[in-house]
């Protein structure tokens, strides 16, 4: 790649070490990277290994968890390398980052303006009337119309909505190059979803920011995203286009996914389902991961993992068929 | 006989198995020291419609527009502050428990959280047995044979019957609330947002499992759900709820090709789509739903819809008929 990236996660692996010596590789060799100003989508089930990718680079992966193998290059700097003090330069400034429940990261004993003021005193080194300036103006950016009111209100006081739109306000109040935003609108209604998705988007645009969108909904992906990143059992099986994945898909996974989803432009009087369930991630299956629920499974696929290969330029794909 | 009332008896040639009519469900707020009642939730205010034996009726609305709480009070589990419930075209808006008994095998729910619906301290067979000893005199080995031949048609091996609910994943814990609901051959089951929590390749084997089980029971189903485009795959006809109140019911067919509330175009147009080559415009909607203890004067959606006008604050909308089946609580369709 020619081009300059932002964040080149190459090879991470990050497993749990549970009792009965069972290991649980939630993230299994992860390759991808992101250029500065691009959304790019982590696409998934649950339980695919998606926040575990993300909690990594922000290295917040604590025991029984480690992060066991892989670099993870930001502007060229391997955060696996980074100590837990670098880490605090890193995170909320230049990586920030929305979770999909407001309340487990806003505090609930301090008001909207202080979480931010708080941020931007600590990351920025402005002064306390310069971080309050700021701080009304960045909640007037994610739609808060008295903003000088919410700047007194607590957590408790806002509805699911307004908590999101709080936390993407303190996520991006540091101008960071990177947002990664996991799940973000999982917990809300779908037109607050798409207000908040609508001002994630504005955000991006205007600072040039790269996104890294968590989701398991394959319609927000379509909407929001240029890249996107299927994940399953801890690793990626396709990774493409946006366009490339909804107009031309190739791994079993992903076709099941897009026949098992309803949609309100097709009517179809059934609906794919993919046979049996994830994998929990200390008993994949031998070979391919998906082998026990493919439809299209062969006797190699059950005595070895395939490789992610490049079958088109820009378009990878864990899978023997397109080998 | 108000508008609405003349148009269901209209409809009344079809065969009913549910009917509400103005139904309604206030939840007091208690304030003070005192803990008097300083107000009220209008969960459900003045809900009036008509599921007809055999079809899927739909409900969507936004979190907190009283869905699930229209499915408690049809079913009873709630009492209703106001207006009438029949099953089968008996009242059983008043019936005390015990009254209610005989009604209760053939009306079933299923929950969005099979986790928290299901004792965990009961196995599988014990589970499914439980509405059968309440409800039947029949023995053991029958008891077992129907939980053996209850996890067949949900798509369980029947050697399952001595696990726990923690032993099994989401999609089969709903399998199982489905085959507890079966037990007693119900003729209707409110399905309160049942696929709700499930991955999408999972929700799809249940939507799927139910429409067979619809078929092959003929059962009734009314559907509660926030996705839209689940509603749109498994209903008949579809309600749509903002504050406590139907803003439109139609069809499928007529809600989803021609919606006629500003919230409902509004709802559409927010789902996202996985059509990358026609983008649908997006009707982004301001604000959040207001408190249903102070809804807004007039029209309750007038304080985020984009259409709104003077008369919006002044006049509460009634549900107005427009077309076959299609109503609609909007001054914009009323001559
Ligand atoms: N603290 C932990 N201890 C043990 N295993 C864990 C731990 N955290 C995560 N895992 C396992 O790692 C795997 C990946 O989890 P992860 O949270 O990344 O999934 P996800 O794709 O984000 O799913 P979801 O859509 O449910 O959020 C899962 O199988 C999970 O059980
Ligand atoms: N037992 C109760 N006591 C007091 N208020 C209640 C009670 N149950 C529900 N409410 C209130 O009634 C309103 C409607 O709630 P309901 O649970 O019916 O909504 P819903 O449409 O099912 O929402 P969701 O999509 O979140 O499940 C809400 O404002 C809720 O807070
Ligand atoms: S490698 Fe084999 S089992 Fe795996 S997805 Fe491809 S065809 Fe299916
Ligand atoms: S009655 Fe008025 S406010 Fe209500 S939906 Fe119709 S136009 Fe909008
Ligand atoms: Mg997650
Ligand atoms: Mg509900």
């Amino acid at each position: 790649m020619t081009e300059k990236t932002l964040l080149d996660v190459k090879g991470l692996k990050t497993y749990f070490y549970l009792e009965g010596k069972k290991v649980a590789k939630a993230v299994d060799g992860v390759h991808f990277s992101v250029k500065p100003g691009e959304t790019v989508a982590l696409v998934g089930e649950s339980g695919s290994g998606k926040s575990i990718t993300s909690l990594s680079i922000m290295k917040l992966i604590g025991k029984p968890g480690k992060i066991e193998e892989g670099q993870i290059l930001f502007n060229g700097k391997d955060l696996v390398k980074f100590s837990d003090k670098q880490m605090t330069q890193v995170r909320g400034r230049e990586i920030g980052m929305i979770f999909q429940e407001p309340m487990t990261a806003l505090n609930p004993v301090f008001t909207i303006g202080n979480q931010i003021t708080e941020t931007l005193i600590r990351h920025k080194k402005v002064s306390k009337a310069e971080a309050e300036k700021k701080a009304i103006d960045l909640l007037k950016l994610v739609g808060f119309p008295r903003a000088e009111e919410t700047m007194k209100e607590y957590p408790h006081q806002l509805s699911g909505g307004m908590r999101q739109r709080a936390m993407i306000a303190i996520a991006i109040s540091c101008d960071p190059k990177l947002l990664i935003a996991d799940e973000p609108t999982t917990a809300l209604d779908v037109t607050i979803q798409a207000q908040i998705l609508d001002i994630m988007d504005e955000m991006k645009k205007k600072f040039n920011m790269a996104v890294l969108l968590i989701t398991h909904d394959l319609g927000v992906v379509a909407e929001y995203a240029e890249r996107v990143m299927v994940m399953y059992g801890g690793q990626i099986v396709e990774q493409t286009t946006v366009e490339n994945l909804f107009l031309n898909p190739k791994h079993p996974y992903t076709n099941g996914l897009l026949e098992s989803l309803p949609s309100l432009e097709k009517e179809v009087d059934r609906l794919g389902a993919i046979k049996g369930m994830v994998p929990a991630a200390h008993e994949f299956p031998a070979g391919c991961r998906f082998s026990d629920r493919c439809p299209h499974v062969m006797d190699k696929c059950k005595a070895a993992n395939p490789e992610l290969v490049t079958v088109e330029p820009g378009h990878n794909v864990r899978c023997y068929l397109y080998e | 006989m108000s508008v609405i009332e003349k148009e269901l008896k209209i409809e009344t040639e079809n065969d009913f198995i549910v009917e509400a009519k103005n139904l309604k469900k206030y939840f007091p707020i208690k304030g003070g020291v005192l803990k008097r009642t300083v107000g009220h939730v209008k969960a459900v205010d003045d809900i009036s419609l008509s599921i007809i034996r055999g079809e899927t009726l739909g409900v969507v609305g936004e979190s907190g527009s009283g869905k699930s709480t229209l499915g408690r009070v049809i079913l009873r589990l709630m009492e209703p502050t106001e207006g009438q419930i029949l099953f089968e075209n008996e009242d059983i808006s008043r019936l005390s428990n015990r009254q209610l008994r005989p009604f209760r095998k053939d009306m079933q729910i299923v929950f969005q959280d099979p986790f928290a619906s299901l004792n965990p301290k009961m196995n599988v067979q014990e589970l499914i047995e439980e509405p059968l000893l309440v409800q039947t005199s029949l023995d053991k080995h029958e008891r077992r044979e129907k939980a053996i031949s209850l996890l067949e048609k949900v798509g369980l091996r029947p050697d399952s019957r001595l696990k726990y609910p923690h032993e099994f994943s989401g999609g089969q814990r709903q399998r199982i609330s489905i085959a507890r609901a079966l037990a007693l051959n119900p003729k209707f089951i409110i399905c309160d947002e049942p696929v709700s929590a499930l991955d999408v390749s999972i929700q799809a084997q249940v939507l799927n499992l139910m429409a067979d089980l619809q078929d092959e029971f003929n059962l009734t189903y009314l559907f509660i759900a926030h996705d839209l485009s689940v509603v749109k795959h498994i209903s008949d006809r579809v309600a749509v709820m903002y504050l406590g109140r139907i803003a439109e019911i139609a069809p499928k067919k007529n809600l989803y090709d021609t919606p006629l509330h500003p919230y409902t175009e509004a709802l559409l147009s927010a789902v996202p789509s996985t059509d990358v080559l026609n983008k649908r415009e997006k009707i982004i909607l301001k604000g959040d739903l207001p408190s249903p203890s102070n809804p807004p004067s007039g029209c309750a959606f007038r304080t985020r819809c984009p259409k709104a006008h003077e008369r919006c604050a002044l006049e509460r909308p009634e549900l107005i008929n427009v077309s076959e089946g299609h109503y609609v609580a909007c001054h914009l369709y009323e001559q």
